[in-house]
């Protein structure tokens, strides 16, 4: 088995990260392998340094410490292999633009700069689009979409750049609680192609589909399967678990 | 109707007509761009600080037309860099730039010597006197845009609908930016000589922002755009002309341009309005 090395080289590893932001540690000695075909569940707190970890995944945030590789390359050499999808909620939904052309987005990375998108560019995105069953709208401008497709359409657009790692913040916020199903089930089926790290505050619901749970709050608290011990959880939120799920069957009802 | 024939057989008026329809183009392409990116105050204040370039030739003796493109598009350099490496110091950036532009414009013009353009001029341009020369710089113009959306267009489209999401896949993002900025800078330059400040910002404005609420594409919306300006160029000289044989007096067609722009945004709010109520009952 040592001679199959390359599976064993985890998707993301990330080595003794801190990061500082004005002047605060908002991330402190992160260290975390996550390995290929994993399904993450990434929670903790407001202000607990969840999206900065992602957009330091992403290079898009300099650490101030540690490194993050992305199957054993540093990220400059990785550009494309990660892509994040972004929460439809921050999207200008009057914006004069059609899926499929969203979708095609993806495609930029392979195309030239002058390069005009052909027939064969338009079925990439609209196998892209059949992956989130929302192919059947592929001509209709954003704004008649739901929430819900929308947030479908920007994983489509993840999906047509190729990229085995995706990164989502918040995809199931402002959905309700049937339609963010749909979209829990729809993440875990692509789980077996791709590697998923889920940023969410619906830890319930979360972690009846991910395969593992990652805790922080500036630290990293807890990392393994989706069974938190109180201990954990009282160590990321700072108050008791009783507290947590109260608040938790709040959202979800 | 003898009016309108007798405005359409006079040279300086198809003149007039065809540097609306140019203009409108131009004010489609970029314009779009603005609205949809939500820089419209940008635009303004690069708009009035391009007075502050005419007045920095008129002082220094060269052309004021190439002071105001030189520093239109040093404003343009700047708005772009704190656009991207300071945001929170953009409205002041934007506001400096809007009023210190007509202050240094204002004082320098009062300075210089030799004859004065005169700020009337400026504010609403003089579109009844666009000498013939002019017109092929704005076909120049058009066509220089047309040439770079069909070379950049899925670059620009993606960059002002998701610009993380590009600069993520490599495009040139901040570059783009800057090139929309500069575009920006030398349509309202161009056609300030024509149809003045004012009108230049409602030009680049409202017909887009009409546009937007029917077109379900970038392309469309600046079609949409280009078309509704040229509706409004030519339906305001052509109400300039009438209304100035019939009062005797001299009525600018400038102030009816963007009155007919204003009139359409709101007709066409009101359909919209209408639109999305039979939709959602």
């Amino acid at each position: 088995m040592r001679s199959a090395g390359a599976s064993d080289v985890p998707a993301i590893a990330i080595r003794d990260l801190h990061v500082r932001l004005a002047g605060e540690d908002v991330l402190q000695g992160i260290s975390l392998d996550i390995p290929r075909g994993d399904f993450l569940g990434l929670i903790g707190p407001n202000g607990a340094g969840k999206s900065v970890l992602l957009r330091t995944i992403l290079g898009q945030i300099e650490p101030s410490h540690g490194d993050v590789r992305i199957f054993g390359q540093r990220l400059e050499d990785a550009r494309g292999v990660v892509s994040y999808v972004p929460q439809f909620a921050d999207f200008d939904r009057s914006f004069p633009i059609r899926v499929c052309e969203v979708v095609l987005m993806g495609l930029l990375k392979h195309r030239g700069i002058f390069h005009r998108w052909t027939r064969g560019d338009r079925e990439v995105a609209y196998n892209a689009l059949a992956k989130v069953d929302l192919a059947h709208l592929g001509e209709r401008q954003i704004g008649k979409l739901s929430g819900g497709e929308l947030q479908r359409v920007l994983i489509a657009r993840a999906l047509a750049v190729g990229s085995e790692i995706l990164l989502l913040d918040e995809p199931s916020a402002s959905l309700d609680t049937r339609v963010a199903g749909r979209l829990y089930e729809l993440l875990r089926e692509l789980s077996s192609s791709h590697t998923l790290v889920l940023v969410s505050h619906d830890i319930g619901v979360m972690s009846k589909h991910v395969r593992n749970l990652a805790c922080l709050n500036r630290r990293l608290i807890h990392h393994g399967p989706p069974e938190l011990t109180s201990e954990a959880l009282h160590l990321t939120y700072g108050h008791s678990v009783e507290e947590i799920s109260h608040h938790h069957e709040g959202i979800e009802t | 109707m003898n009016t309108l024939a007798e405005a359409l057989s006079y040279p300086f008026f198809q003149r007039a007509l065809i540097a609306g329809v140019l203009a409108s183009i131009a004010c489609g392409i970029v314009g779009s761009f603005v609205v949809v990116k939500r820089i419209t105050s940008m635009s303004g204040g690069l708009a009035h600080a391009a007075f502050g370039g005419v007045g920095l030739g008129l002082a220094f003796g060269f052309s004021p037309w190439f002071g105001a493109v030189g520093f239109t598009l040093a404003c343009a350099l700047v708005l772009g860099a704190v656009y991207h490496k300071r945001p929170d110091a953009l409205e002041p950036t934007i506001s400096t730039l809007w009023a210190g532009g007509m202050a240094l414009g204002i004082l320098l013009v009062s300075l210089a010597a030799g004859p004065k353009p005169d700020l009337i001029g400026y504010l609403f341009g003089s579109i009844l006197f666009v000498p013939r020369d002019y017109l092929w710089l704005v076909s120049v113009l058009d066509l220089c845009l047309l040439l770079g959306l069909g070379l950049l267009f899925k670059e620009l489209q993606a960059s002002v609908f998701d610009e993380a999401f590009a600069a993520s896949l490599g495009v040139p993002t901040r570059w783009l930016f800057q090139l929309i900025l500069a575009a920006s800078a030398l349509v309202i330059v161009v056609l300030i000589r024509v149809v003045g400040i004012v009108l230049v910002i409602a030009l680049l404005t409202v017909p887009a922002i009409v546009a937007r609420q029917w077109a379900e594409s970038l392309p469309r919306m600046m079609v949409g755009a280009a078309a509704i300006g040229t509706v409004c160029t030519t339906g305001g000289l052509l109400a300039s002309y009438a209304f100035s044989v019939a009062s005797k007096a001299d009525v600018p067609s400038g102030p009816l341009v963007i009155l007919l722009a204003i009139g359409i945004y709101g007709l066409s709010s009101l359909a919209g309005a209408l639109r999305n109520r039979r939709r959602n009952a």
